[in-house]
């Protein structure tokens, strides 16, 4: 299969679950009003005496989009199970690439709605300021969300057809998460802190790595999860 | 055009294919009939493509391209409209949807209704437009009728009847013998994941097939 073609394919395949995102919204509004309730309880419980919010705020935020994302990537690939639809995916004359590419382009775009929400709240619950750091701090959110999306849409392939999809997705896609995650906070940290991009170079590094082992591995892998 | 060799597949214990073989040429039209749990769904996946056999070998000429596929489930998103269904199914083909098609299946006045929204019956009309949105050689067709109503059943016929005048080939599994019978030039019949029976139809009507095939399955 020809990259234009796996390209067309994959938006094709994109473009249609973001149309029935649009229609039906019922991923990003579950995972905004997540992200709203955990930021709200977050503010209310933290005693701000006790820790800076500065540095209380990259776990927070990061552990609340975690969570969020796994509510939106569980959908992904249960509207293919909408009238066996799956079953005519496969069947198509399109490389299983294409179907990965455009569910992970999707899910990407549903995470990215998600953090767009996020990020300005907990700037403004958690008083902290990000507008002076906006473009690295995109750079971080970008690079982790590859890297964990990426998984994610793995793993909500894998598990779809399962009685208990919702449970055994949290369950298996958190451990793998936890890398780009850990790294995405402590690089945000320092953004935060106000200190300059040099000093979080590594943890870009990091996060970069794991995106590019990770979508290729899920590429790899990708076929036998939706192959009966 | 299409080809079986030796196909064996086992669920668990139950053998569903059990060293099935034949071929369809050009312009045939085989009906299989089947109790439940004969082995006919399992057996049009796999020259579909969408089970791999533990033994045999199950070959389509054009590939994946060349198959339109009808299986219980509609393969349809809900939220689209059966024009956006359509347009999607297109494509991935790489192929405009004929606008005819739709007048075809008296489709025209529900192309811009949302498919949840629609009936069993239009439901199984836009599956059946879905399958044939590339004009494929092969089309694989499980239980086709199910849910139509005596108009589209017709329409469906004639459809297929097109599709094999243009020298294409037809595998069709159904319990319904007289509307089965009616379409096939070959008949198969299946129990145990085997066939029990496969000849040329040979002007024999619906009311000798379902006769033989009930013997043929006791």
């Amino acid at each position: 299969m020809r990259l234009p073609e796996v390209v067309r394919h994959s938006w094709t395949v994109a473009s249609k679950d973001l149309l029935i995102e649009f229609r039906s919204r019922t991923a990003i509004v579950s995972a905004a009003m997540f992200v709203i309730l955990v930021l709200l309880v977050f503010t209310f419980a933290r005693d701000p005496t006790a820790v800076a919010a500065v540095d209380l705020a990259p776990s927070i935020l990061w552990v609340t989009l975690t969570f969020a994302a796994v509510l939106a990537l569980n959908r992904a690939f249960q509207l293919e199970l909408e009238n066996q639809a799956l079953d005519g995916l496969l069947l198509a004359p399109i490389g299983r690439s294409s179907i990965y590419l455009g569910k992970l382009l999707a899910n990407l775009v549903f995470v990215g709605t998600v953090e767009l929400i996020g990020v300005p709240l907990l700037a403004l619950f958690f008083n902290v300021t990000v507008w002076p750091y906006a473009a690295p701090l995109a750079l971080v959110i970008v690079l982790a969300t590859i890297g964990f999306v990426s998984v994610g849409t793995l793993f909500s392939a894998m598990t779809v057809r399962t009685r208990v999809s919702e449970l055994l997705l949290a369950v298996l896609v958190l451990p793998f998460m936890i890398p780009p995650l850990m790294w995405a906070s402590r690089a945000t940290g320092p953004l935060l802190a106000g200190r300059p991009l040099s000093d979080i170079i590594g943890w870009l590094k990091m996060l970069a790595a794991y995106d590019i082992v990770f979508v290729g591995l899920a590429l790899l892998l990708f076929p036998a999860t939706v192959n009966e | 055009m299409l080809r079986a060799e030796e196909l064996h597949h086992s669920f668990a214990s139950v053998r569903a294919l059990d060293g099935i073989s034949f071929s369809v040429r050009p312009g045939q039209t085989l009906a299989i009939f089947g109790p439940n749990g004969a082995g006919k769904t399992t057996l049009l996946k796999v020259l579909a493509g969408l089970i791999r056999p533990q033994r045999g070998h199950a070959h389509v000429d054009g590939g994946r391209r060349a198959i339109g596929w009808i299986g219980h489930q509609a393969q349809l998103y809900n939220q689209l409209t059966v024009k956006e269904n359509l347009r999607f199914w297109a494509s991935l083909y790489d192929v405009h949807p004929p606008g005819e098609l739709l007048a075809r299946l008296g489709l025209e006045e529900h192309a811009d209704r949302p498919v949840r929204a629609l009936s069993r019956g239009l439901l199984q009309r836009v599956a059946i437009a879905r399958a044939l949105v590339h004009n494929p050689a092969v089309l694989l067709l499980d239980e086709p009728f199910t849910g139509l109503d005596r108009t589209a059943a017709e329409t469906l016929g004639r459809l297929l009847a097109q599709h094999a005048a243009a020298g294409r080939a037809t595998v069709l599994v159904t319990h319904n013998v007289e509307e089965g019978t009616g379409l096939a030039t070959d008949v198969a019949f299946m129990r145990a994941g085997r066939f029990v029976h496969f000849a040329p139809r040979a002007g024999r009507g619906p009311q000798q097939v379902g006769e033989e095939y009930r013997n043929a399955i006791a």
